[in-house]
This record gives structure tokens, C-alpha cells and sequence, in this order.
């Protein structure tokens, strides 16, 4: 149709679309599974407000990055999806149930509700079932000609277990790192603590996650480990190492913002060291970017239409937190 | 047991779309309520059009979010059970979908935690922008969603190469020739769901003789509005049907339980149709009917069932009950909606006590109608998933197994029994609370968010009773 090559930019929006569905619904679901640690009435409500005008746009990326996936590489979309059918199954129900605590839970009562459960495990259980995907991703799958060919339980593996483990403490910190920025007091010192521990959980995940990978992937190993790769890629542990540090004394000091720019930090490098094991693929092992691209007329008439919004929605996106800046409190300006 | 994984998958779509459609099918009519009612507020000042959108805001809420996280669901079914559909087509229904997500999703999803929550935060032009942008992305939303649609009900601007859809000219797969038709039918069908649900709420309000200001204000307001939609519907479910006519004549013969292909032809009212024996048991017919209503003319034509091959038919009585249930109740709302008229020239709309209590009887059939009419139009679309050119049973995963399809559908049942019921009953109990009566934070029946805080000032400056 034309020379003119798509595929580059369109692995730019999607890679950033999905970084920022991790960031964003990670916060608050890490919000979500710290909530269920909460004492009494007026901390979760207090910690539910913290996130409770934000989550719906937050899990609009998830939906972005569904159909981006499908409209810009669609042969992805059909083998990875039905790879995980079961892992999508249990996190699409339990972000039902979270969703709807929102609207669902009583506010005031003195113990914990039904949905107050719901929120608390359906957002443990969301994330969880994302860092099994994660890890059968990043394992590959089995695959004939354009279609999945591997069983509907090929996903659970030690690696994505533990991968789905990680994923609760990363998710954790994120949702600590919102904590210390939007509360204060009681809340915030829980928040810290809570952060360590899910710092800790976290360096330990990466560390394995880091050393796991090379092993069960020749691919990988030469890519991390040839000559010059290992000098030129060397930055990328050194700074999570540095990141690492730098988290944990925003964690111990006074800093509001540092631990959640620490938590951000780690997970952009994280995600940029998978992107530099499996680029340039997207079904890992068997199709690239490339390959798995919809046709070049799909991805410029999509593109045209995305350049334009997707900086708008940034725009009134950031005014709608803009709007609800600052600490929490438990009585503010509700409908 | 062999368990059809084809046969599963279907009755999974049916499940998670048919309980996510009740959700659209209330907060796009809703959202454009509600910034009626905001505007009309910050125009006239007067009070009274506040109390009503602040209640309405918060059953929308609920409602709302029903529907994002049902709507989370949609997607991924494509992929997890339709991942052939979406390799083949993906290429032109992509992005579809992704525009769906970027002019509606992100415009719906951060205008509205302004209008929940901000109305102490910004202006008050901003906060009635703020509902402005809401009902545009749910009017953005149906329009993508319905092109999708649309498309594999009638495709064109595509060319296939090696058995995959490929895009020839955008502006005829966005506007492919059902489209037009479907979206203008389906999004007045929900602005009417909206207005019964409405109309059943502030009958019940008035016969409680509770907040009646604001109820009768939403009854004569509503009734307004339905006096200009019900007959809109009508007609545009006629063009609507014309356009079956033309381009799925065997949805149509489906729909209309006709096996021969025949001028002048009856309606058929009712009948139970026996596709094993290509005919109908115990039909109702009315001579010359069904050509006038479907050709607009005494002597037309129709193309009947058999005309073509049985592996190309949809099922029959499916399409032939749920379009008569649709129109059944379309004529229902029509008479309600003349009865009011009547009732408005002698000026008892709000005082006649037979006319509330079938204003909240009829409270729930826009509901009905919509899923009829999906139905309608679905079930009449097999056995295809895009019209003539791609199975229904090519589009599933070659990989899923009936038994996961099995555990699935069950687990989408569990949680969506659990979940629908809770809504209604929160919904219910907003609005016992009614307009005028401010929920009081820390009362125990109170859910959802607290909206003590603006109440409380509204009163203080006594805005509020």
C-alpha cells in the first residue's frame, strides 16, 4: 500500500500503553491489596478515597491495551489471548469484583463487608493472575502455524508462579508509594512499612527473575551476556541497583513522593530489561513485532486518529488527577 | 460427554454481552439525562433540576460502574474464545475497537470521577462540562462499538487475501450499510430504556407521595422527551428492517418465520416454526400484512428459508419470538406514551393512579426490548460470524477444549448472578432514599460514596429542604 513502515511507532504506543496500564492500575491495585491490612473504618475509607476517583481511568489502559494489541498486531493477539485463558478468565473476574466494591461496600461499617473482602482479595487475585501472565510470556508458548497449539494449563510453571508472586509486591509497593503521597499520619507510617517489606519482595523477585531468564533462554543469555551487550547493558542493573537504595531511604525518611517515583523506577527498568531479552519478538520465540504487525493501511488509519487523542487524553486525564491533588481526608467533597 | 466448545463459547458470549448490554442500555440514555438536567440547572438556576441529577448521579454511578468492569470482559472474549475471528479480522475491526477505547473510554472514565466527585472542586461550568463529556463518550462508544458490529452484520470496504479480511476503504467498513440504521435504532432504543426507567421511578415516588416536586418534574419532563423518541423508534426500527430486508434476507426470513420464498405474503403473528419440516405449526396469519410492512408494498416479495442452504440458515425461533417480543412492547410503550397525552389535556398526568401504576409496571420492558432486539439481531446473524464469508464455527480457537469453555461459562454465571443482584439491590436502596431526602453520612443503610459533605452545605445555604 505504502513504504512508509508502521511498525516501529506502533510498538512505541503499545509498549508505553501497556507500561502505563502497569503503573496506573498497579498503584491502585497495590492500593487495593494494602487495603485489606487496614485497622479500622476510617483508614479504609480514607484509603479506598485515595483511589477512588482515578481506578476507572486507570483500568481503561487494560482496555486500550486489548484492543491496541489486536488492532496494531493481531497475530499476537490470537495466539497470546487464548494462551491464557485462564489466567484472563480469573483476573477479568476479579477485577469485576474490585471494580464494583467501589460502588457496592458500606462505607460505614465496623468490620469488614463482603465487598470489602472482594476488593481486598479480588485485587490480590488480579494481580496475581497478571504476573503469571507475565511469566508465561516471558516463557513463550507453544505454537503451530498462526494458532496456540499448547494445552490450557501450559501457563502455571515454577517461573510464572513466581513471577505472579513478584508481581503482588511490585504492585504493593506501587500501591504504598500512592499511600505515602496521598495520606499522612497512621495511614502514611503503614504505608511505609508496608512498603519495605514489599521493596524487599520485590529486589528478591528481580533478582531471580534476572538470573532465571538467561538460564531457560540461550536467546536471552547471549543477548545479556555476549560481548560488548554485557558493557553496553550494564546500566540497566547498575541503575536498578541505585533505584533500590534510593527507595528505601525515601521509604525510611520524609520524602511524600520518593517512594512511589522509586517504585516507578524500578519498574521501568524491570520492563525495559524484559523488552531488551525478547526484542524484537512479541509471541516470544516464534513471530516479531514484524511479523505479527496488521497490514500497513490497519495501522495508519489507526495512527492518525491516536496521535491526535492519545495526547489529549493525557491532557484531561492529568487534569482529572490535577482536580484531586493532594492528601486524602475521610470527608472530602464526594457527590 | 462431548462438550462443543463452539456451541460454549457462543452461550458464554451470549451471557457476558447480554447482562453488559442492561448497563449501556441505561447509563448512555442516563448520561445524557444527567447533562440535560445539569444544564438546564446552571441555565434556570432553579434548584429542583440539582436534587433530581444528584440522585440520578448516584444510581448512574452504580450502574456505571457495573458496566465498565462487565466492559473489561468484552474484549478479551475475542480473544479467548474467538482468536481465529480476530486474526482473520483484525485487521479491519481492530481498530474499531481501539477507537472505542480512545474518544469514548478515557473520556468517560476521567470525566467521571469529576462529576462523582468534584462538584466542590471546579466550577460549576466546569462540572456541567465535566456531564457534557461523559454522555459524549457513551455516544462516541455505541457509535464505534455499533460500526464493529455493524460490520460483521454487513461487511464492505474489505478485500480478503489468504482467507484474512484486509481494509480497502475505511469510510465503507466504518459505514457499512447496516450501520446507519443499527446505531440510530439502538442508541434510541436505550434514551427510551432510560425514559421507562424514569417514568416507573417518579410514578413510585409520587404514589409514595414522597419528594412529588422533583417526581413530577422527571414524569412530565420524560414523558416529553418519549412522546418525540417511541414513535422516532418505531419508524427507525421499520428503516431498520428495510434494511434487513436488503441486505440479510435470511435474518429477515428467520425473523418473519417464512419457509417459501413468495408476493403478497401474510405476517405471520404467531406460530411455533418447525425447521425440521421447513413449515409453521399453529401459525397466526394475516393476509397481505407482512408485504406491507416489509416491502411497503401489497404485492412484494420475500426470499424464503428455504431459498437457502439449510448449513446457511440461522435458527428460526429464536429471531421470530424476541423481534415479537421487541415490537410487542414498542406498541405497549406507544400506547402508554398516547395515554399520556390525553391525560396531559385534561391535566391529570400526575394525579391518575392507573396511569402511575402502569408507568411502573412498564418500568423494566425497555430493558426486555433491548435484549430482544439483540437477540433479534444475533441469533439472526448465524451461522456466521462475518455475514456470508466467515463461520461461527471457524472462529474459535483451535486449542479450547469444551470442558474449559464449560469452566468458564460457569464462573462467568457465579460471579455475574452475584454481582447483578447486589446492584439492583443497591440501586433500589438510593432510590428509597429518594431525591430530596440527603443520605446522612454514617447513617448504616447508606452505601457507595458518601454524598453528606455537599448536601449538608446545599442546605446550609438552603438549597436543600
Amino acid at each position: 500500500m505504502n513504504a512508509l513502515n508502521f511498525v516501529p511507532v506502533w510498538t512505541v504506543i503499545l509498549g508505553a500503553g501497556i507500561f502505563f496500564y502497569v503503573l496506573l492500575d498497579g498503584f491502585d491495585l497495590g492500593v487495593g491489596m494494602l487495603y485489606g491490612l487496614m485497622p479500622d473504618t476510617r483508614s479504609r475509607n480514607i484509603v479506598m478515597n485515595a483511589i477512588a476517583p482515578v481506578w476507572d481511568g486507570n483500568e481503561t489502559w487494560l482496555a486500550l491495551g486489548g484492543v491496541a494489541l489486536l488492532a496494531a498486531f493481531p497475530l499476537a493477539f490470537a495466539i497470546i489471548i487464548p494462551a491464557l485463558y485462564f489466567p484472563i478468565l480469573v483476573m477479568l473476574l476479579a477485577l469485576v469484583f474490585r471494580g464494583v466494591a467501589f460502588e457496592f461496600r458500606f462505607r460505614d461499617a465496623e468490620h469488614k463487608t463482603f465487598w470489602d473482602q472482594g476488593f481486598c482479595y479480588g485485587s490480590t487475585i488480579a494481580t496475581v493472575a497478571q504476573g503469571i501472565m507475565l511469566g508465561a510470556f516471558v516463557q513463550g508458548f507453544k505454537v503451530e502455524g498462526r494458532v496456540f497449539a499448547g494445552g490450557a494449563f501450559d501457563f502455571l510453571t515454577p517461573f510464572s508462579v513466581l513471577t505472579g508472586i513478584g508481581l503482588v509486591f511490585g504492585y504493593g509497593l506501587l500501591g504504598a508509594g500512592w499511600l505515602v503521597l496521598k495520606t499522612e499520619g497512621e495511614i502514611q507510617e503503614r504505608a511505609r512499612r508496608y512498603g519495605r517489606i514489599c521493596l524487599g519482595g520485590v529486589l528478591i523477585a528481580i533478582l531471580v527473575v534476572s538470573l532465571w531468564t538467561p538460564l531457560m533462554s540461550e536467546a536471552v543469555s547471549r543477548r545479556w551476556f555476549s560481548w560488548p551487550n554485557i558493557l553496553i547493558l550494564s546500566p540497566v542493573p547498575i541503575a536498578t541497583a541505585l533505584v533500590a537504595v534510593g527507595t528505601w531511604r525515601a521509604l525510611n525518611g520524609v520524602s511524600q513522593s520518593g517512594t512511589f517515583l522509586g517504585a516507578i523506577g524500578l519498574f521501568a527498568l524491570s520492563y525495559a530489561g524484559i523488552a531488551i531479552s525478547l526484542w524484537p519478538l512479541i509471541v516470544p520465540y516464534h513471530y516479531t513485532l514484524a511479523q505479527a504487525a496488521s497490514s500497513p493501511g490497519t495501522q495508519a488509519f489507526l495512527l492518525v486518529g491516536t496521535l491526535f487523542l492519545l495526547p489529549i487524553i493525557l491532557v484531561y486525564s492529568g487534569w482529572s488527577y490535577w482536580v484531586f491533588r493532594g492528601k486524602v481526608r475521610a470527608d472530602v467533597g464526594y457527590h | 460427554m462431548d462438550l462443543d466448545p463452539v456451541l460454549l463459547s457462543r452461550l458464554q458470549f451470549a451471557w457476558v454481552i447480554g447482562w453488559h448490554i442492561l448497563m449501556p442500555a441505561f447509563t448512555v440514555g442516563m448520561a445524557s439525562y444527567v447533562a440535560i438536567l445539569e444544564g438546564l440547572h446552571l441555565v434556570t438556576g432553579r434548584e429542583v433540576y440539582l436534587r433530581i441529577s444528584m440522585f440520578w448521579i448516584r444510581i448512574f454511578s452504580v450502574a456505571f460502574g457495573v458496566g465498565v468492569v462487565t466492559g473489561v470482559v468484552m474484549p478479551f472474549q475475542i480473544g479467548t474464545n474467538w482468536s481465529r475471528f480476530a486474526e482473520a479480522a483484525g485487521n479491519v475491526v481492530g481498530p474499531l475497537f481501539a477507537y472505542e477505547a480512545l474518544t469514548a473510554f478515557f473520556l468517560e472514565a476521567a470525566f467521571l470521577g469529576v462529576l462523582l466527585f468534584g462538584r466542590r472542586l471546579v466550577p460549576p461550568w466546569a462540572h456541567f462540562v465535566a456531564a457534557l463529556m461523559v454522555a459524549s463518550g457513551t455516544l462516541f462508544s455505541s457509535f464505534w462499538i455499533l460500526a464493529a458490529n455493524s460490520w460483521m452484520q454487513t461487511p464492505s470496504g474489505y478485500e480478503v487475501i489468504d482467507g484474512r479480511f484486509f481494509p480497502k476503504d475505511w469510510f465503507d467498513v466504518v459505514f457499512s450499510p447496516s450501520f446507519p440504521y443499527r446505531l440510530a435504532h439502538t442508541v434510541t432504543g436505550f434514551f427510551v430504556t432510560t425514559g421507562f426507567v424514569v417514568l416507573a421511578i417518579a410514578a413510585w415516588l409520587i404514589r409514595r407521595e414522597r419528594s412529588v416536586e422533583e417526581a413530577r418534574v422527571m414524569l412530565s419532563m420524560t414523558l416529553w422527551l418519549l412522546t418525540f423518541l417511541v414513535p422516532l423508534q418505531i419508524f427507525l426500527g421499520d428503516q431498520h428492517g428495510l434494511n434487513t430486508a436488503e441486505h440479510q434476507p435470511a435474518k429477515l426470513a428467520a425473523i418473519e418465520a417464512r419457509w417459501d420464498t413468495e408476493r403478497s405474503f401474510p405476517l405471520t403473528l404467531f406460530a411455533i416454526p418447525d425447521p425440521a419440516n421447513e413449515t409453521n405449526r399453529y401459525a397466526i396469519d394475516v393476509p397481505y400484512l407482512g408485504s406491507l410492512i416489509l416491502t411497503h408494498s401489497l404485492d412484494g416479495e420475500i426470499r424464503g428459508l428455504k431459498a437457502f442452504k439449510p448449513e446457511d440458515r440461522p435458527p428460526v425461533a429464536i429471531p421470530f419470538f424476541a423481534f415479537r417480543i421487541m415490537v410487542g412492547i414498542g406498541f405497549l410503550m406507544l400506547a402508554l406514551v398516547a395515554t399520556s397525552w390525553w391525560l396531559r389535556y385534561r391535566r391529570r398526568l400526575s394525579d391518575s393512579p392507573w396511569f402511575l401504576r402502569a408507568c411502573m409496571a412498564m418500568g423494566p420492558l425497555g430493558f426486555v426490548a433491548v435484549l430482544a432486539g439483540w437477540a433479534t439481531t444475533e441469533v439472526g446473524r448465524q451461522p456466521w460470524t462475518v455475514y456470508g464469508l466467515m463461520r461461527t464455527v471457524d472462529s474459535t480457537p483451535p486449542s479450547l477444549k469444551g470442558g474449559d469453555v464449560l469452566a468458564s461459562l460457569l464462573a462467568y454465571m457465579a460471579v455475574y448472578l452475584i454481582i447483578y443482584p447486589s446492584a439492583v439491590f443497591i440501586a433500589a436502596r438510593l432510590v428509597r432514599n429518594g431525591p430530596a431526602v440527603a443520605p446522612v453520612s454514617g447513617a448504616p443503610i447508606e452505601s457507595g460514596r458518601p454524598s453528606a459533605p455537599v448536601n449538608v452545605e446545599l442546605r446550609q445555604e438552603g438549597k436543600l429542604p
